[in-house]
């Protein structure tokens, strides 16, 4: 059970290297709260999609300590992960849908594996697939998407069981402006309802979509503060549950 | 409010699930069914050899368990038949003996006839042939009453040899206990070539959906629920080899059960799989299908193990 004021992430010292190459993030210190809307940002190759692949348990790190939801994820037992995962939505850079599911089946994955009903499937997956513009491609398979529609099959996908925090990695890349927009405001209803957001772009116009957004930057593998976004309390967190109707 | 009524409910109560549709149906198919449906086929083939050399030894054993044959060996006729009728009017008052009776020698002469020639002009009552006296025990002959037989017998017929006739056939039971485990073992290397074949067959679908695992694990999918897709799969196609295989190796034993029922040989009617054998046999497939589930879910589990 997170407490309202209790981090959901932490993060101290961390460093990530592969093999003996050099560290690809180097004494990362952070925390995100819950509740917050979070931008990591940074240029190609600063580290972005390594912190987000520790974030969601991916990864291991080459050094210092991970706190997820209250718990050690260092010393996590392997078979508690699947239970920690499903609290985090992820959405992957490459989208990673599977190849043979259909659209419906990628977005319902999430509830399958959480043992949903088959009954309680149906309208939700449908309506969210309707919601990202895809109601009429259900039961396309990823290969004959394109690539905008495989990427709001993989956002529907990551949001469908409404996790406590969603990781994305370069979300909107793949979708025109409207649909940029579109997306950026589900998540922002998610994290209204109480969902920690975190949102790996370097697309600036899409950060100044969010003013109340807290901004990470990354820098050669090495986190700066421009916002206050590590600072505790954070410079202005949102208020889980205060509005729970979506901007639609 | 829309869809977000509905869509935001959470899932949090879910318990391990029912498998979610990971991987695609059958994956595992290609040569499987039939690798499975071989070695089926040949465990069946082999359990039956064993099972009817079993019910052979048995009913000859039964046969022969509480036999005595008692052997006069004197040239003399009038000598060879005096002894015979002291030793049959003997035993007959023994205690441990059920049944005791002189073979005729007409008997006697149809036996030896093919080994001594039935030409015109051949005499075989002119050969010296020992007198026999079958005797039936109430129990097992065992040594210590062959020999109380034997000091009841000598006395009276010093020409008498007796002989338990379970001790005739040692060698070849001995023979057919050997082959009884060369088809055990015979069994258990097709079970372990099964095995072998199941591991390649699993970890090679695990490396061909390697990317949609690691996307399942990454969702909160368990290490179970794959392993049970898996299993799943694999029990479909064992499940089919199985089949085949037994269909092929019954048609095989009643094929080979009729050309030895031609020989009419009394060792080899005994050869013959009973309504408890059948079911033996059609358990295999059902036991070769939880072998390879069982490796599937194992090779699996370990597998996945090493991802994190």
């Amino acid at each position: 059970m997170i407490q309202p004021d209790a981090e959901i992430v932490q993060f101290d010292n961390v460093g990530l290297r592969y093999g003996t190459d050099k560290e690809i993030l180097a004494d990362v210190s952070f925390t995100l709260y819950p509740g917050c809307f979070y931008f990591l940002t940074g240029a190609s190759g600063a580290g972005k999609t390594s912190l987000l692949k520790l974030l969601y348990l991916a990864q291991r790190p080459s050094r210092g300590l991970i706190r997820l939801f209250g718990t050690d994820a260092i010393t996590l037992p392997r078979e508690r992960l699947p239970g920690f995962r499903r609290r985090i939505g992820v959405v992957f850079q490459d989208f990673r849908l599977v190849d043979h599911l259909s659209a419906f089946d990628n977005v319902a994955l999430p509830l399958r594996v959480a043992g949903v009903s088959e009954k309680d499937i149906a309208r939700p997956v449908g309506e969210m697939l309707d919601w990202v513009g895809l109601g009429d491609r259900q039961h396309a398979r990823p290969a004959t998407l394109s690539g905008g529609e495989q990427q709001r099959v993989a956002i529907a996908r990551a949001v469908i069981a409404r996790p406590d925090m969603l990781v994305a990695d370069e979300p909107t890349g793949n979708v025109d402006p409207d649909m940029a927009l579109k997306l950026l405001r589900l998540f922002e209803s998610l994290n209204r309802l109480g969902t920690t957001v975190v949102v790996a772009t370097h697309d600036v116009h899409l950060i100044r979509k969010v003013p109340e957004s807290l901004i990470m930057r990354l820098d050669k593998g090495r986190l700066s503060d421009p916002t206050g976004a590590l600072r505790y309390p954070p410079r202005r967190p949102a208020m889980a549950g205060a509005d729970a109707s979506p901007p639609l | 409010m829309g869809f977000l009524s509905t869509l935001f409910l959470r899932w949090r109560g879910g318990s391990a699930a029912s498998d979610p549709r990971l991987l695609p149906e059958a994956q595992l198919s290609g040569p499987m069914p039939w690798v499975i449906a071989i070695m089926i086929a040949m465990t069946v083939v082999a359990a039956a050899s064993g099972l009817a050399l079993r019910n052979a030894a048995a009913t000859a054993s039964a046969d022969l368990e509480g036999g005595v044959t008692v052997q006069i060996v004197t040239a003399a006729p009038a000598e060879r038949l005096r002894q015979a009728a002291a030793v049959v009017a003997v035993l007959a008052k023994a205690p441990e003996v059920a049944e005791v009776r002189q073979v005729a020698q007409e008997e006697l002469n149809t036996l030896v006839e093919p080994w001594l020639g039935t030409r015109p002009g051949d005499d075989v009552e002119a050969l010296p042939i020992p007198a026999l006296i079958d005797v039936r025990l109430k129990g097992a002959a065992t040594a210590d009453q062959v020999a109380h037989l034997r000091a009841l017998v000598v006395p009276v017929a010093a020409s008498a040899r007796i002989d338990a006739q379970a001790g005739w056939l040692a060698p070849v039971f001995a023979a057919i206990g050997t082959l009884q485990w060369l088809a055990g073992g015979l069994i258990a290397l097709l079970a372990i070539a099964t095995i072998a074949a199941v591991l390649l067959a699993s970890r090679n679908a695990l490396g061909n959906h390697r990317e949609t695992i690691e996307i399942v694990h990454m969702l909160g999918g368990t290490d179970k629920q794959i392993a049970r897709v898996f299993q799943r799969s694999m029990a479909f196609d064992a499940a089919a080899g199985g089949l085949a295989g037994l269909l092929f190796g019954v048609v095989t034993i009643v094929t080979l059960s009729r050309q030895f029922a031609g020989l009419g040989s009394g060792m080899v009617a005994g050869a013959v799989l009973h309504w408890q054998d059948w079911i033996m046999i059609a358990a295999i497939p059902l036991a070769g299908v939880a072998l390879a589930v069982l490796t599937a879910r194992v090779t699996v589990l370990a597998a996945l193990r090493r991802m994190l």
